[in-house]
């Protein structure tokens, strides 16, 4: 059974938000890595880069398959998570706590359109 | 046969100072290296393997035998056709009359050869419904690829440069989306139903005046036939739109539906699948382009036409035309792989070969039929050429598709696709072919129902396959992360 944190925010397409004042951290759940396999890349944006709500940001890529990263929310990319290069196995070690992207939230309001861990937890059936 | 000497690296049966020859005197002995620019000297002597002729000759001997080809073994890899291909094809290929040409040749002297190109297009544009095809592209995507570009320069000649957009399935092989990136197109994702083929209530919407064309797939990616094909034609060209098929799938088709015939505008066909030439390493690929009339004038560059003298009389000719998008590859295409396609049409003939498509479907259906009550079965019904089983229908051994698909090397199967397509977990996808007998399917049935009871009975030992193949369970994770890809970065890795 995958892991599931009370208090973050879900996407139909397994992605994560943790929201912390302005800022969102925004990574794959635990239920992804786990469905994904080993991580071998992670395709990652630029800081200052710009992001959409339901638009690609990336990709990651396991043994298994690759696979687009879908952007919960909209803003500014601010920081990337540069121990992916080295070590993109650390998303199966943890994928909470190993986010890929910190973002600058342009409109808080996007929140509203994710799931929280119930609703997530029904989703994936689990 | 000894692997287990022979099959070492040749690098680990090199012994320093070993030769197997003798080289000429050295007329080079006097020539003064210094006079060479200092980042062309190499500072060491390459790291050469040493060994006598006959070690070199059992050692890769050995290797030839751990290969796995249609050859050696029953290879149902879904959503590649991997058919057999027939030795006539390589003696028609090879014949000196057409190896020892040259591309540069004058027209006069390559009649017979342009006379095959003119045959195989007229052949693939009878079997396919299309008005005329391009031999040029080198492969599947690189069909696509053209066919998207005919598709841009049809919009472009109407002066219609909004239609920036192309449709494509949720579940299409990962090149359609490519092809289009590559085109400078963007993509727009259409939904599939539970079943698997397209919504077209999620389609609709997505239609307007910005649209290109529709690439698909039929049978899908799941083979399972497009049946609202009608419609969804219908809805893109009414939105002006231009159908594409992508011609992977084509093979169940082959000879009984014609893509041209259900609403298609351009297309390719991958000969390295449906006509029977090499696949992948085997040799190049070719992925002709064929398209409806009215479409022709902008097929690439150079092509073959038959031109008329008089009444008994004609010659072939190669066009570069006015509206032709332009040249998408070296000369006419992989002109080897156009032999091999035209033997094999000829070889089955106007009847036979109407009996592809349906034997490559009876063929899915009853390893599919014989398999249902102990592999996962998600979509029920009658498949084409290929379907998709979702694991072991007994979740609770802990036993996946990767342990069954490696369990079925030590049986001599090559394994089925795994994890594609991605609409299941557990994906195994069965492809056959028409070329397989009944007892080669029996067997493959046999030993699946075997692995099945193995997993029940035995999990671990499932979960630890392959037990008789040269290497056991390689490191993908590490192959990918960190290759280690000459014997130099080996050997430096054991030190």
């Amino acid at each position: 059974m995958s892991k599931i944190i009370e208090g973050l925010y879900y996407s139909e397409s397994h992605e994560y938000v943790r929201v912390e004042g302005e800022f969102g951290y925004i990574g794959i759940t635990d239920h992804a890595q786990h469905e994904l396999g080993n991580v071998v890349y992670v395709d990652m944006p630029e800081v200052d880069d710009e992001v959409t709500a339901g638009e690609d940001f990336g990709a990651v890529e396991s043994t298994k398959a690759a696979s687009d990263l879908i952007c919960p929310v909209s803003g500014t990319v601010v920081e990337v998570n540069e121990a992916l290069e080295d070590e993109p196995g650390l998303i199966n070690k943890d994928a909470f706590e190993n986010w890929i992207i910190k973002v600058q939230l342009s409109d808080k309001g996007e929140l509203d359109n994710l799931m929280d861990a119930a609703g997530y937890k029904a989703m994936i059936g689990e | 046969m000894n692997n287990v000497y022979y099959g070492k690296l040749i690098f680990e049966l090199s012994r320093e100072g070993r030769r197997g020859y003798s080289l000429p005197k050295n007329e080079m002995s006097d020539y003064k290296l210094e006079s060479l620019p200092g980042t062309l000297l190499r500072s060491a002597a390459p790291g050469l393997p040493e060994c006598d002729e006959l070690t070199v000759v059992r050692h890769y001997t050995n290797m030839s035998n751990n290969n796995f080809g249609v050859d050696t073994g029953f290879y149902p890899l879904g959503s590649c056709t991997m058919k057999y291909n027939p030795k006539i094809n390589e003696d028609m290929a090879s014949h000196p009359s057409f190896s020892g040409l040259h591309p540069l040749q004058s027209i006069d002297t390559v009649q017979g050869a342009l006379e095959v190109y003119d045959r195989v297009q007229e052949s693939l544009a009878e079997l396919a419904g299309m008005k005329e095809f391009t031999l040029n592209p080198f492969a599947g995507a690189h069909g696509e690829l053209t066919g998207l570009m005919v598709m841009r320069s049809y919009h472009m000649s109407r002066g219609d440069v909004k239609r920036t957009k192309v449709i494509v399935p949720d579940s299409a092989h990962g090149t359609n989306p490519a092809s289009a990136a590559v085109c400078g197109l963007d993509v727009v994702v259409v939904k599939s139903r539970p079943d698997g083929t397209v919504d077209v209530d999620d389609l609709r919407p997505l239609l307007d005046d910005t649209i290109a064309g529709m690439m698909m797939t039929n049978p899908n990616t799941l083979g399972i036939f497009e049946h609202s094909i009608g419609e969804i034609a219908k809805l893109v060209h009414e939105c002006g739109g231009l159908m594409y098929y992508d011609g992977a799938n084509l093979n169940p088709m082959l000879g009984k539906v014609r893509p041209g015939d259900i609403g298609f505008d351009i297309m390719h066909i991958n000969l390295h699948k449906t006509f029977s030439t090499p696949h992948g390493g085997g040799g190049p690929g070719s992925g002709p382009v064929g398209v409806r009339a009215g479409l022709e004038q902008f097929l690439p560059s150079p092509h073959v036409v038959r031109k008329d003298i008089d009444a008994d009389s004609y010659r072939y000719d190669v066009e570069f035309g006015n509206d032709s998008l332009g040249s998408i590859s070296g000369f006419l295409g992989n002109f080897a792989v156009m032999m091999r396609a035209y033997t094999y049409i000829l070889s089955l003939g106007h009847e036979n070969v109407k009996m592809v498509g349906p034997l490559a479907t009876l063929n899915a259906n009853y390893i599919k039929e014989s398999l249902k009550d102990v592999y996962e079965l998600p979509l029920e019904g009658v498949c084409k050429h290929e379907f998709v089983f979702d694991g072991l229908k007994d979740k609770s051994t802990g036993v996946t598709t990767l342990d069954v698909a490696k369990r079925l090397l030590d049986y001599g199967f090559h394994a089925p696709t795994i994890y594609f397509p991605l609409l299941f977990h557990e994906a195994l996808m069965i492809e056959p072919c028409e070329t397989e007998s009944k007892e080669t399917l029996d067997a493959f049935i046999a030993v699946m129902r075997k692995i099945a009871q193995e997993a029940k009975e035995q999990p671990e030992m499932v979960k630890s396959a392959p037990h008789h193949t040269p290497v056991r369970r390689l490191d993908d994770t590490q192959a990918a992360l960190k290759p280690i890809v000459t014997y130099a970065e080996l050997s430096s890795m054991v030190d």
